[in-house]
């Protein structure tokens, strides 16, 4: 998630400007959203931003979907005195890549989330206390039910596409499956079809730095002095090392030292070398924005999605959707390699549904999503124009 | 200088078949309706008027990014792929025709492509350069000259095209693929002949349809 500070670019003409995050009350008891096992909960509190407008037709309105820990907040800024823009700010605003001139652009935070949508960190219904592990298992197919809910409660039938990267990338997955008449466009970015193995990895071994931090509390650390956010800080190291590339690794920071020319033979110095600063500076980042409970269900939701499994084939998921998807991958990405793509590609071709794939090359490992933003405003703007025309 | 250049007049440059004369062609043989899948697809344009008059459904490859973003203008799917890598990311069986225009002689191994089309989809349709047309043997004969193609760019040491072939030739590799011709039309002088009296001598490219022998009956071609 690391985008460019860019202070000055309030003046800007390319910038969405000020924004404020919105909130709604969906599925109210007794229309309760029933999730994974079969669990009610109700009413979702969702938390999202819009930008631009909506057209007479109501139907210029894309849906941005969020990576593992994003939030609603995706361009311009909360207030003037705002440092930091919305996270994907460089490709959303007038004349950018989502063209707010054009485009009606949306996105909310996650079910299970902790940045204003219902999750472990909201109160149980009834009480004032946090549901924290008490709260239940979702899926990525929860999370696309709530924002398709949002999608009716905005006035849109159908939208003109969703668009995402990684988890948000499944999502965008997720909505093309369940809701085939309700999109137009799919773009998913460095994204697959499930979690590798060694992505599973990753996830268990941030999990475990959660809940064996001494101030775990079995999850109820939300009214003790202290929270487990060493471990989520670790969690949060190891898992940025897999958005990373051993290139982009090697060039930022190579095996230069932080402090010192030299070694310090100081067993117990965590920031030596540059690299060590700049996770820890990351995972002591993560703690002040991100709760650990909701770290734990995310993640989990993630490992267990499995577009093949849940719609009996791929190509079977793809069956009925009338989207036209584009599909992107990352030369140095190895969470989500090629041929994770190439596989939903593959999938899309038997479907006989209209796929435009690209493997871009970039240094930036999976973060390239992110990154590499100009490379992918030169295919979007095409794509979505002439989807928006087709109609 | 002067001599250089009247040297390179004499020279003579295998012409390049019109875009618009060889899409005309492929365009004749595709029937109604098919799925297409168009291998070096550039632009799109081919494609999209399959699309307009066939009704196709339409899948293009290609490798230039530039190429790629005038299709996504023109909304035609394409895949970003090298055909020296083969067609992998492409399930078996699932188009009805792949074509393959002037690209053949570009690839590394012109015989996988070929192999790899005939997996994908039920007939191949390929147009390739006849390098056995008597111009080239004439001026290999008389100057000892390497042949070229027309595009101003190409000199034999930058050229794009990396196997040389004649009609002749290219029957041979239609059996090592274990394919065979359902049609051959030999493009001379701008028009697309079938069963051209000496067509390796007289045409400059030629228009393949091929498919597996194994294959089952097809429809009769139009």
């Amino acid at each position: 998630m690391s985008t460019e500070d860019s202070p000055h670019k309030d003046a800007d003409e390319r910038s969405v400007g000020l924004v404020s995050t919105q909130y709604v009350d969906l599925f109210a008891p007794p229309q309760s959203l029933k999730v994974a096992e079969g669990n009610l909960l109700g009413p979702v509190h969702v938390a999202y931003e819009t930008y631009g407008t909506l057209s007479e037709k109501r139907d210029n309105a894309i849906f941005v979907c969020h990576a593992l820990t994003g939030d609603a907040h995706v361009a311009g800024r909360h207030s003037a005195k705002d440092e930091k823009t919305g996270w994907w700010d460089e490709l959303i605003g007038p004349g950018k890549g989502l063209d707010t001139n054009k485009y009606f652009v949306i996105c909310a935070n996650v079910l299970g989330g902790c940045q204003g949508t219902t999750g472990p960190l909201s109160p149980k219904p009834g009480t004032e206390t946090p549901y924290a592990l008490e709260f239940p298992f979702v899926t990525i197919g929860d999370m696309v039910e709530v924002h398709a809910a949002l999608v009716r409660h905005l006035g849109i039938e159908r939208l003109l596409g969703a668009i995402g990267g990684s988890l948000g990338g499944m999502q965008a997955l997720e909505w093309a499956a369940r809701f085939p008449d309700m999109l137009r466009t799919a773009v998913i970015l460095a994204s697959g079809p499930r979690l590798s193995a060694q992505g599973i990895a990753f996830n268990a071994v941030g999990r475990r730095a959660i809940v064996t931090d001494p101030h775990f509390y079995k999850g109820n650390y939300y009214n003790q002095d202290d929270d487990p956010h060493f471990g989520l800080a670790l969690a949060r190291m190891v898992a940025h090392i897999t958005y990373l590339s051993e290139a982009s690794i090697e060039k930022k920071f190579g095996r230069r030292l932080q402090h010192s020319d030299q070694f310090a033979y100081e067993l117990m110095r965590e920031t030596e070398f540059q690299i060590e600063s700049y996770l820890h500076h990351q995972g002591k980042r993560f703690v002040e924005r991100f709760d650990a409970n909701s770290y734990l269900y995310l993640t989990r939701a993630m490992d267990y999605f499995d577009l093949a499994k849940a719609y009996g084939s791929l190509p079977e998921a793809f069956s009925a959707t009338q989207s036209r998807f584009l599909v992107t991958s990352y030369t140095t990405d190895w969470l989500f390699p090629i041929a994770q793509s190439r596989e939903i590609v593959s999938a899309l071709i038997q479907a006989r549904r209209h796929v435009t794939a690209v493997e871009l090359e970039s240094p930036y490992g999976h973060d390239s999503f992110l990154l590499e933003v100009d490379q992918l405003e030169e295919m979007l703007k095409p794509f979505l124009a002439e989807a928006y025309a087709a109609n | 200088m002067s001599t250089s250049r009247t040297k390179e007049k004499r020279r003579y440059k295998m012409p390049n078949p019109s875009a618009a004369l060889t899409d005309r062609v492929i365009m004749e043989h595709i029937d109604e309706g098919s799925r297409v899948l168009d291998l070096g697809c550039g632009d799109g344009l081919l494609l999209s008027e399959l699309r307009r008059i066939k009704s196709a459904e339409i899948l293009g490859v290609e490798m230039s990014r530039r190429a790629m973003i005038q299709c996504m203008t023109a909304g035609v799917p394409v895949i970003q792929a090298d055909l020296d890598l083969g067609l992998e990311a492409f399930p078996s069986q699932s188009f009805d025709f792949a074509v393959l225009s002037q690209t053949l002689q570009q690839v590394r191994h012109p015989h996988v492509i070929l192999e790899e089309m005939l997996r994908v989809a039920n007939r191949a349709l390929v147009v390739v350069p006849n390098y056995g047309h008597w111009r080239v043997r004439w001026n290999q004969l008389l100057w000892g000259r390497a042949p070229v193609s027309s595009s101003e760019r190409y000199q034999w040491y930058n050229t794009p095209n990396l196997h040389l072939m004649s009609m002749p030739d290219f029957r041979d590799l239609v059996d090592v693929v274990e394919a065979r011709i359902v049609k051959e039309l030999a493009i001379i002088r701008g028009r697309a002949v079938e069963q051209a009296w000496a067509a390796n001598v007289r045409a400059d490219s030629a228009v393949y349809i091929l498919e597996r022998k194994s294959a089952d009956a097809h429809a009769p071609m139009p």
